[in-house]
């Protein structure tokens, strides 16, 4: 039977007519009803205009029959630019934000017939690890509602964790898409830079930026991608290599493949739970066939210190546009100034607009970029950003190359709400094994990997070539059909009464293959 | 090599220029907390000041191959009305079709 929670299950149901674009739309927006009280996944819900919308491809269903995300209701962050609907960044300066245009990322979901629910809950304009910045206060996760779902895509990963909807897209900054993938045990993908057009993604720092699906399984992320990818005349750093079809590389096949394994890299800092899920991930890859090789990246360790420097610098640039002119709050004078100028206007408007975390930032940013110290930071920064290049070049040519580069998404499973907000630089170490993917620009995938002993979910990144997610989706769907652990249902479920996955029988092993 | 000393924590000085800079008004409590953080932040940053980095040319951008071109032809803009909703002050009458109000500039 058909699993409606899935992209390829909802897909199955609307063209063979068993259920209508308005029945999964309708069960959607149930679910949220039901369950996003406690979740907080979404920023907005819009009920009524996604109805309207699968009806009308209900009308027309001879028309859309074939699309490939006909009837699929999707979940997009709340940073990609929907035409009429708001679009807040989850930040108080974006509150009322209505864009008069959509994303090309929104465009291209459109004409594959997928239908927009909402708009999910993320950190304040993507800045944060734990969706703990959000305006509009933090998304939780559904393995355990006291703890972050992670971020900053923490609402579009809570909502694929507990079946809200079968897709959600993210962006994908330093992690922000395969840290709270990992950590609420849903696929998360970040294509190489300028595979997907980044036009109306509200920008972070546009050298590292790219957007990407959330989803159950591969073969879902691999569907969502040939629908997302593709060049755009709006999008400058958007590329023309072709498209391939990457649901047709899924073949299960990883005999001869090369996995490295950054042991070094991998010894300091990552809890005991997520280094033993790591580990019988990679035995399943190798009994499948794969090759374990030891690779080394030596200037791996400097990734964060140089996220935060290039990041911040371009987002303090960025996010200069929020001025209270164009769009967004604007600040009233103080009535105790005479004759407030525009200046004032400005910086009233960016304190009361902006929060902690998005302030810290952009005076890091203004800090690094400003006389006197750019070469000491900025360009000291892009110089080993190029060394942290250099190491993947070497993993993946020449003799001995790998095709893949294994190490867990996140060092340790899901904190909790409020553990790390007080220490700025501790929630920034958590993206210790997901930002040299965005200073290389290369495609990085995190899938399940199992749970610690507390019933929380684990992520095993693989980072590949550019350009090459096929081998990536490949490597991860072999080992997902050795380890389901998609079909492992949260606690949050067992409370519905309808349409919940069996529960598990071994909480440490996967279920078993169907 | 760097000619100068790396801060270990910024002064309440130096943070308010910054934010002049930035175009943020911070108040008192903001100051004391961004001049300890940002110099803990920056402390921790230093550590790529250790790194030999002579004749290594800086990453700034990874677009790949060339960036594009295209023919210079008319397209679709963005709808006046739908784009001047948004703005916090607006005059929708003149100028075809309206324009951003500011507070005043020059005296």
């Amino acid at each position: 039977m058909s699993d409606a929670a899935t992209v390829r299950g909802a897909r199955e149901l609307f063209r063979s007519r068993a259920r209508s674009a308005t029945d999964l739309c309708r069960d959607a927006i149930a679910r949220i009803e039901s369950l996003d009280p406690a979740l907080h996944a979404f920023n907005t819900v819009v009920s009524e205009q996604a109805m309207a919308r699968a009806h009308a491809i209900d009308e027309e269903f001879d028309r859309w029959r074939d699309a490939p995300l006909a009837g699929v209701p999707v979940a997009l962050k709340d940073n990609l630019c929907t035409r009429g609907i708001r679009t807040t960044a989850s930040s108080r300066i974006l509150e009322h934000y209505v864009p008069p245009y959509d994303a090309t990322v929104v465009s291209r979901l459109a004409a594959a017939g997928a239908i927009v629910v909402g708009k999910t809950n993320c950190d304040e304009f993507a800045m944060g690890s734990s969706n703990e910045t959000s305006a509009f206060g933090p998304a939780r996760n559904p393995w355990a509602l006291d703890r972050i779902p992670g971020g900053t895509s923490g609402g579009s990963a809570a909502a694929i964790a507990a079946r809200l909807t079968p897709l959600a897209l993210g962006s994908d900054t330093g992690g922000s898409i395969r840290q709270p993938a990992a950590l609420c045990g849903v696929i998360g993908l970040k294509p190489t830079y300028g595979r997907v057009s980044r036009f109306g993604l509200i920008a972070h720092a546009s050298s590292l930026d790219q957007i990407g699906p959330l989803t159950r399984t591969v073969h879902d992320a691999a569907l969502a991608l040939e629908v997302l990818a593709g060049a755009d005349p709006a999008d400058a750093t958007s590329a023309a290599t072709p498209v391939p079809p990457y649901t047709a590389a899924l073949t299960g096949e990883v005999r001869g493949v090369r996995v490295g394994v950054p042991r070094s890299l991998l010894e300091q800092g990552v809890d005991g739970d997520v280094s033993r899920a790591l580990t019988a991930a990679l035995d399943t890859l190798q009994a499948r066939g794969a090759t374990l090789v030891d690779v080394e990246l030596p200037y791996a360790k400097y990734a964060i210190p140089v996220y935060y420097l290039v990041s911040t610098a371009e987002a303090s640039s960025n996010l200069a546009r929020y001025d209270g002119v164009r769009y967004g709050f604007r600040a009233n004078p103080e009535p105790r100034m005479p004759n407030p100028d525009l200046r004032q206007m400005y910086a009233q408007t960016r304190a009361r607009g902006f929060g902690p975390e998005v302030k810290r930032r952009i005076m890091l940013g203004t800090y690094v970029l400003s006389a006197g110290y750019y070469d000491a930071y900025y360009l000291k920064a892009q110089q080993v950003r190029t060394l942290i290049l250099r190491d993947y070049e070497h993993a993946f040519q020449g003799s001995g190359a790998v095709d893949a580069i294994a190490m867990p998404t996140s060092p340790t499973p899901a904190f909790r709400i409020g553990e790390r907000m007080s220490d700025p630089l501790q929630m920034y170490l958590a993206d210790v094994f997901t930002v040299s993917a965005n200073l290389a620009g290369l495609p990085a995938i995190s899938i399940p990997c199992g749970f610690t002993r507390d019933r929380l979910p684990v992520g095993l990144q693989l980072t590949g070539r550019p350009f090459d997610e096929a081998t990536l989706l490949r490597i991860a769907d072999a080992y997902e059909r050795d380890a389901p652990w998609w079909k492992e249902a949260p606690p949050i479920l067992s409370a519905q009464p309808a349409g919940r996955d069996p529960d598990s029988r071994d909480r440490r092993n996967p279920p078993d293959h169907e | 090599m760097v000619a100068f000393a790396m801060p270990t924590i910024l002064t309440r000085e130096q943070v308010t220029a910054i934010a002049a800079l930035a175009h943020l008004e911070l108040d008192a409590a903001e100051l004391d907390l961004f001049s300890r953080q940002l110099g803990s932040i920056l402390d921790y940053a230093n550590q790529v000041q250790q790194i030999d980095t002579t004749g290594v040319p800086p990453t700034a951008s990874l677009v790949p191959r060339q960036t594009t071109d295209r023919p210079d032809t008319v397209g679709p803009s963005l709808d006046i009305a739908d784009t001047l909703a948004n703005a916090p002050d607006a005059d929708r009458t003149r100028l075809e079709g309206g324009f951003f109000k500011v507070p005043r500039v020059i005296g």
